[in-house]
């Protein structure tokens, strides 16, 4: 049954083959998209070709490599942009509402708490559409009222990143929270009994306490952002994301390409993730 | 402690971020969402018209029912594969080995869900990786088309919410005490009995806040049933997509995306409802 | 000379409750001053109202002959070993020790200098680098006075610090507690709820009850002359009587213990009113087994053995005074002579009157410990 009672063999056996059975199930995409970035072929296909780097090099034009493909790169770059602000937006105000929470006592704070939590049980394409008709309906008004036309309304960069700021500052909230409410109130009493205000209270005790949980936050904040889908759809304007870039052509046929830049983010985002759960799991 | 000796900007400073964000962001563009839904799209005056066409067309609330329906499915399937491997995780799998389990499922949730995707239709379409393997060995005579049919989309939906199952059960199985089980086993109770009397309502809470963000994620999943269903697995939010996007009638998009809205709030309330919990607990 | 701290006509209410009642005391300069009473009877209120968490409803509060009730915590000449220490796990030992006098704008080399002193004087020199985590309890104890003491405070509040000590250690932190006051000379106030504590390691100790000082005065004051039932009761162990005062034959008093021993009292108790029942107490260690019947004017009374505790040097005898339901608990020397007695067996016990201390009414209820 369970580690410390005697089991039957098969028992055990039969087991570790569904995990086995799972974990295939699990990594066999990723694994595929992997190695197929490196076949020496126009297609993310078997047969295997041998080994090239050209998917992430070349320069071709029937091969162009990812750090050649302007397209590519620029999308990237458009995702860092988006993926840095809403973290630095989030990972504020997320702090800020996990002290409101955690610490204050004010009226109404139920039905707040009830509305922070919203946007992780509203789906993402409903944040998406509901923000993108809302901006459009306050440009017209500011625009009919005033004559002005707020570019900061309309699909782009910026309402990309409110739109995924929306929900990603409620994951920021959630995981800090976790941590204030560890937090013990009388370290913060005894600083002040040592001579610190309150803001030195808080910035010397608090904000350091909280400091695991708010770089864990903001890396996932980060990561959210990077490859948000669902919400983004609605907003992007020209300047379109990676995931909404890939989404475009994987849509319309595939390349190699999509499996080099599968690599590396894959890559990427799994040294991230492990990297951030050792220095969380470090620091509790 | 006291309110008294605290000062008022310090409730401000962290009051007025979280309230704009909740204000600008969650509750005026779900206002505006509900009062366009209700309003006509040329004239601009009440009406019911986009409720009306939702239930007069059966293309839409078929779709809608479908959508609902294969979420359920969905949210099903994924709660019985991941409560054994949970259960490994936690109790069978030695100490370390589980820990590392642990991380290696976690790996792949980092992945964009793009990706993983792509991952999944280079694998099966009539020109992938498993057809082509199978031709080689002779375990079809000829590359069948495995992608664009409910099935697959189903599988396609399972892998991309897997991790949001999982992660809610091992934390509340982790929590049960092995000697609960080690007691029961002592008392004769077998493998069944144990599974039903002792694990599964332990795991409640897991199972049902694991199953709530699945379902959500599953009904307003945009890209799995779009890129890996068939032309006949229309999802509802392709449909809320096609009429903001390609229609650009707003009005009739957002009378879907609010029966979306109202749908999953609907589940989310009744699964919350039948296991007597509430929602701030469910979420952390 | 002023008084380190004084407390004048102290109130604190929350809601109805009032958990402070005009509470007025002072503090001589270097004096060890313990506040002793059961939890819940409002000395931690007290105790937070002087560090300044709290702002009373009532009162005044001086440090040094200089009125502080409204200046906020962080600038009072008072500092507060916390109950659970409240040190910074999030920095080491040094860091923790330095905060306060960093937050007083002092640095460099002065603010080094006086840290690695104190950390010397507390007798863990060279600690400076460790983690909190890396501390024994009584390790924590001695930083977070040192992080008290190094910012030299006009008074040193202490709540309840050994709590959270296993008894061993905490036997030798009163002790130590004691010496490292004596050494530095600082001001304590320190609060506990057990009476040993306070007993051993102050020079004043005030007995707090239902938000009020019921008595304050040195260790042995209390010990031998508690001006209440509820000191009796509290400060030190006590076997406690319910008689009716009366006369005897002579017109002395007498008290009448459960309508069939009449007990000699101390003049002391010739105020009592006669058929108003008290209260009467005497020590465990104040009677004698199998006193002399030749002794005169002294209390006897024949009780059956219900258990011998034993216990080295505090091993007692627990006794049922024939013919009731009371325990009385008496001490039971270790000199061999009492070696033969058994549960079960009949002798006498017996006390010089003048020993025993009554109190009139208290509604006969005794003090709860719980």
């Amino acid at each position: 049954m369970i580690r410390s009672l005697p089991n039957q063999p098969a028992y055990i056996a039969g087991y570790r083959l569904y995990i086995g059975l799972y974990f295939a199930f699990l990594f066999a995409p990723l694994l595929v998209t992997c190695v197929l970035a490196f076949n020496d072929s126009q297609f993310p296909a078997l047969p295997w070709k041998g080994f090239t780097l050209e998917w992430f090099t070349g320069a071709l034009p029937h091969r162009m490599g990812i750090f050649h493909d302007r397209v590519n790169l620029d999308s990237i770059w458009a995702s860092v942009q988006v993926a840095f602000w809403v973290t630095l937006l989030s990972t504020a105000v997320g702090v800020c509402a996990a002290f409101l929470f955690e610490q204050e006592h004010f009226p109404l704070k139920g039905l707040l708490y009830f509305l922070m939590l919203a946007p992780l049980v509203i789906p993402g394409v409903i944040l998406g559409i509901s923000i993108l008709l809302f901006a459009n309906s306050l440009g017209l008004f500011v625009e009919n009222r005033w004559g002005i036309d707020v570019g900061l309304l309309r699909p782009g960069f910026w309402l990309v990143v409110l739109g995924q700021f929306s929900f990603i500052a409620t994951l920021v909230t959630l995981i800090v929270s976790a941590r204030l409410r560890k937090f013990d109130r009388t370290l913060e009493e005894a600083a002040m009994n040592l001579g610190a205000g309150r803001l030195a209270a808080i910035w010397f005790i608090t904000l350091r306490f909280l400091r695991p949980a708010i770089v864990g936050a903001a890396a996932v904040a980060f990561l959210m952002s990077f490859e948000n889908f669902n919400t983004t759809l609605f907003l992007v304007g020209s300047e379109t994301t990676l995931p909404i870039n890939l989404y475009l052509q994987v849509r319309d046929g595939s390349t190699p390409v999509i499996n080099a830049i599968s690599f590396l983010l894959i890559v990427g985002t799994s040294t991230a993730a492990v990297a951030n759960l050792y220095f969380s799991r470090r620091q509790v | 402690m006291n309110g008294r000796i605290r000062l008022n900007w310090g409730f401000l400073f962290f009051f007025l971020p979280v309230a704009l964000w909740l204000l600008l962001l969650i509750v005026l563009p779900h206002a505006e969402l509900l009062r366009l839904s209700f309003t006509s799209s040329r004239p601009g005056g009440f009406t019911l018209q986009n409720y009306m066409a939702f239930f007069s067309e059966p293309i839409y609330w078929l779709t809608f029912v479908r959508t609902a329906f294969y979420s359920v499915i969905v949210t099903f399937l994924v709660m019985v594969i991941a409560l054994p491997v949970a259960f490994y995780i936690t109790k069978v799998a030695r100490v370390r080995a589980g820990g590392f389990l642990m991380v290696l499922i976690l790996v792949p949730f980092w992945v964009s869900e793009l990706i993983r995707v792509y991952g999944w239709i280079i694998l099966l379409r009539e020109s992938g990786v498993i057809n082509r393997l199978f031709t080689s060995i002779g375990l079809f005579s000829r590359p069948i088309e495995m992608l664009y049919n409910d099935v697959t989309m189903i599988m396609g939906l399972v892998y991309t919410s897997m991790l949001f199952m999982v992660v809610p059960i091992v934390g509340v199985m982790d929590a049960l005490d092995d000697s609960l089980i080690e007691a029961a086993y002592d008392l004769g109770a077998s493998k069944t009995a144990i599974w039903r009397t002792i694990i599964i309502p332990h795991c409640m809470p897991g199972m049902v806040s694991g199953g709530i963000i699945v379902f959500m994620l599953v009904l307003g999943s945009y890209l799995t049933p779009n890129l890996m269903g068939g032309k006949n697995s229309l999802w509802f939010t392709e449909q809320i997509y096609n009429q903001i996007i390609l229609y650009f009638n707003w009005n009739q998009g957002a009378a879907f995306g609010f029966l979306l809205l109202i749908l999953s709030s609907l589940v989310i309330w009744a699964g919350l409802r039948v296991t007597g919990q509430k929602l701030s607990r469910v979420v952390q | 000379m002023p008084f380190a701290l004084s407390v004048h006509g102290l109130t604190k209410k929350f809601g109805n409750f009032t958990a402070v009642e005009n509470i007025s005391f002072d503090v001589e300069d270097g004096k060890f001053f313990s506040i002793l009473g059961p939890s819940g009877c409002g000395k931690t209120t007290l105790l937070r109202m002087i560090a300044g968490f709290y702002r009373q409803d009532g009162g005044t509060i001086l440090f040094n002959g200089e009125d502080m009730s409204s200046v906020p915590p962080n600038r009072r000449p008072v500092n507060l070993v916390f109950q659970n220490l409240a040190l910074f796990p999030m920095m080491n030992v040094f860091e923790n020790v330095a905060f306060g006098l960093r937050r007083r704008g002092e640095k460099g080399s002065g603010v080094a200098r006086k840290v690695n002193d104190m950390l010397e004087r507390v007798g863990l020199p060279d600690s400076g680098e460790k983690q909190i985590s890396q501390l024994s309890g009584g390790q924590k104890q001695r930083i977070a006075i040192a992080r008290c003491l190094v910012l030299d405070p006009a008074v040193l509040l202490l709540d309840e610090p050994l709590g959270a000590l296993d008894a061993k250690l905490r036997e030798h932190m009163k002790v130590e507690l004691k010496t490292l006051q004596a050494n530095v000379g600082t001001t304590f106030v320190y609060i506990t709820h057990d009476q040993s504590e306070a007993m051993v390691m102050s020079d004043t100790v005030a007995v707090m009850n239902k938000g009020t000082f019921e008595q304050t005065g040195s260790p042995q004051e209390l010990y031998h002359r508690p001006r209440s039932s509820f000191v009796a009761q509290f400060v030190g162990n006590n076997n406690r009587f319910l008689i009716v005062p009366s006369r005897d034959d002579g017109g002395a008093p007498a008290g009448l213990y459960a309508g069939r021993f009449s007990f000699i009292l101390d003049d002391a108790c010739r105020s009592l009113q006669d058929g108003i029942p008290c209260e009467m107490f005497v020590r465990p260690e104040a009677m004698v087994i199998e006193p002399g019947s030749d002794t005169p004017g002294f209390n006897r009374m024949p009780v059956q053995v219900r258990a011998v505790l034993f216990d080295g040097g505090n091993s007692r005898l627990l006794v049922i005074p024939e013919g009731t339901e009371d325990e009385i608990v008496v001490m039971l020397p270790q000199t061999g002579l009492y070696d033969h007695i058994r549960a079960g067996d009949r002798i006498m016990v017996g006390w010089d009157p003048g020993i025993s201390l009554c109190f009139a009414g208290n509604g006969g209820k005794p003090y709860d410990e719980r």
